[in-house]
């Protein structure tokens, strides 16, 4: 893809002077960027650079100690992490975090938690509101078990699944809260090349027919450049490029970032 | 209990997610239904229905313990004084104000939902050991409470004389009167517990108990949805104390003791956590069990001990088969009776093919 697609549309998250600190740790330093509206945004750097962080940050797991975040012109610094899913960002996790005992399909509707409004009461009673809703949203996580091809599985423990199969559910569950802004941690990490190609589509699939914007962490060189409209490279906690992949690319830090020496032509 | 078959299937997501899918299962259910309502009444005494409306209260224990123990994970060794507080709370209501079973049943639920709700608080921050202690301190303040407040106890011995629930003018006596009253109550608390477990709460306490940040991360609030699940468990607590009272006509905190917690403990972990079925089981089991002891003991033990000695032991008997029988689930079968249950099923389902 090129730079122009996503370059134009609004701000949709901003990071200002963000830093995290972790005893003595510093994750994350004084890093500021903007994701924008429809745009997949990647994020890459040498391990431990502090890419986790930024996402944990976002999603409200850990809040920044210095700086701001700023999502749809809310500032979402200090935000409990279930009111920031309500507000329409999801994410997946590096180390995937599925609720291993329930099946696809009770995963997916565990996504949609947001979007649903039963009290207990309501529940209790069932007939009527609750089984009105339940069968609403059911419709709706269908669609996205199809669009996955998780229909032989819909009703397989999470946990049963083979290591592939349930990176995809976490997606379901993730793309379930219909979110306007996804956050995927290593989406194709630990993946053979057949299951990265699918992983690729579904995530160019999102992008460009929901138009959500997406920010991921990735360490495949070749899907970023592919697919980011923007690339920000992090080491030791610092923003120390950003750009187009292919301004990055060329990027002399990145090269010294990743190799540890200038000498070396390019990147990807 | 009867689940889904292949070769049959559902053409809406509303059937789909039905009770009972198969309709198999419906014929099933309205056996049961008849057998207990219709065919028990007619032909059993007062004696073994009185055993019934026990377990039928003891469901409702072990239904409001398992939404809490089983089904969201975090664990209550408080449960029988949220059942002296339904107790209490129903029989002064009656006493005093003589209301009708209709208003304390719900008045008593909603009471010990609110002490669960303030014993669920610490829930946010504490968790394992230490909430089991945190539970059984309230165990103990609550007991402590009760008994030396006389407003709440009636004071003479701590307990409280129950009048009997009125029926459409007619009071409820004898254990064949309660026989339905206690049954009708108990099937409620089954649906209601059967659909809050498969609607959106049920999801997201299961979603706690499995994976507590990524229930976070996704937008379930955890402490909110920790308070519901105490506050619905100790409602049912509760509610399973009035029904006792009404069926004791006495509301007295010796029978809500720690010991009272440890039984629906056990009937949780050996009928099965986080099972429906398992609640209903393990009511069963540990309901009978100290009944069938009796029964042994008084044909075979008085060959070796007096009566007197009789009563002691058999007390000490029930303990030491509940410690077992714990540690036997726990390490066996962690999924309890209701797996159990659920293997002789697909064995016999497949029977005569066993592959
Ligand atoms: N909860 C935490 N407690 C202490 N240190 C942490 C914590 N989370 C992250 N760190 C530290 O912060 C730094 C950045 O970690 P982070 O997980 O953000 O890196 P990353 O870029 O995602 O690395 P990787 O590519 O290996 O996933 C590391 O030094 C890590 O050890
Ligand atoms: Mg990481």
């Amino acid at each position: 893809m090129t730079d122009t697609a996503g370059s134009g549309g609004s701000v949709k998250l901003k990071l200002d002077g963000v830093a995290k600190n972790f005893g003595g740790v510093r994750a994350v330093s004084g890093v500021s960027a903007e994701v924008k509206e429809g745009e997949i945004f990647s994020i890459i750097g040498p391990n431990g650079a502090g890419k986790t962080t930024i996402l944990n940050m976002t999603s409200g797991f850990y809040h920044p100690d210095e700086g701001s975040i700023n999502f749809e012109g809310t500032d979402i610094s200090q935000t409990l992490p279930s009111k920031i899913a309500s507000l329409g960002i999801s994410r997946t996790f590096q180390n995937i975090a599925l609720f291993r005992g329930l099946t696809v399909l009770e995963n997916l509707m565990l996504g949609r938690h947001v979007l649903m409004k039963t009290g207990v009461l309501a529940a209790f009673a069932y007939w009527g509101p609750a089984q009105r809703e339940e069968v609403e949203h059911r419709e709706r996580v269908e669609e996205i078990i199809d669009f996955l091809k998780l229909t032989d599985l819909r009703k397989t423990p999470a946990g049963a699944l083979a290591y592939g199969l349930q990176k995809r559910v976490e997606l379901g569950r993730a793309l379930a809260s219909e979110p306007r802004l996804l956050l995927l941690d290593e989406p194709m990490a630990g993946m053979n090349q057949e299951e990265k190609e699918d992983m690729v589509r579904y995530v160019l699939d999102v992008n460009q027919e929901w138009g959500t914007t997406i920010a991921l962490i990735e360490h495949d060189m070749g899907v970023v450049m592919d697919i980011s409209d923007h690339v920000m490279v992090m080491d030791m906690g610092e923003r120390i490029s950003f750009g187009t992949p292919d301004e990055v690319r060329g990027d002399p830090r990145v090269i010294e970032a990743y190799l540890g020496t200038t000498d070396h032509k390019e990147v990807a | 209990m009867f689940h889904r078959e292949s070769g049959y299937f559902n053409t809406t997501y509303k059937a789909d997610m039905a009770l009972y899918p198969l309709p198999i299962a419906k014929f099933a259910i309205a056996a049961i239904l008849v057998l207990f309502f219709v065919v028990a009444p007619y032909f059993l005494d007062e004696y073994y229905l009185s055993i019934i409306n026990l377990v039928a209260i003891a469901i409702v224990g072990a239904l409001g313990l398992n939404i809490l123990v089983g089904y969201t994970g975090q664990i209550s060794i408080g449960h029988a004084a949220f059942m002296s507080v339904g107790a209490y709370t129903a029989a002064n209501l009656a006493t005093k104000l003589d209301l009708p079973f209709w208003l304390t049943l719900p008045a008593g639920g909603a009471m010990a939902a609110f002490i669960g709700i303030l014993v669920g608080i610490p829930s946010l921050r504490i968790k394992g050991l230490y909430l089991a202690i945190a539970t059984l301190a309230a165990q103990f303040i609550i007991e402590w409470v009760i008994n030396h407040t006389p407003t709440i106890s009636g004071g003479v011995a701590a307990s409280i004389e129950m009048p009997p629930p009125e029926f459409l003018g007619k009071e409820l006596v004898n254990q064949a009167e309660l026989y339905y009253f206690l049954m009708v109550i108990m099937v409620i608390a089954l649906v209601g517990a059967m659909n809050l477990i498969r609607s959106r709460i049920g999801r997201s306490f299961i979603a706690i108990r499995d994976q507590e940040i990524a229930a976070e991360i996704i937008g379930i609030n955890v402490f909110k949805t920790k308070l519901i699940a105490f506050a619905v468990s100790s409602f049912y607590a509760g509610v399973c104390g009035v029904m006792y009272t009404y069926y004791l006509g006495i509301a007295n905190y010796e029978n809500f003791q720690l010991i009272t917690s440890i039984d629906y403990l056990a009937m949780v972990i050996i009928g099965g956590l986080g099972s429906i079925l398992g609640s209903i089981l393990g009511a069963i089991f540990i309901t009978m069990l100290p009944i069938v002891i009796r029964l042994l003991m008084e044909t075979f033990g008085s060959i070796f001990v007096d009566d007197a000695a009789l009563a002691q032991v058999i007390a000490q008997f029930r303990l030491i088969i509940f410690g077992g029988l714990i540690i036997v689930f726990l390490v066996v079968e962690p999924d309890g009776l209701a797996k159990l249950w659920q293997n002789i099923r697909n064995y016999f389902r497949f029977w005569p093919f066993s592959y």
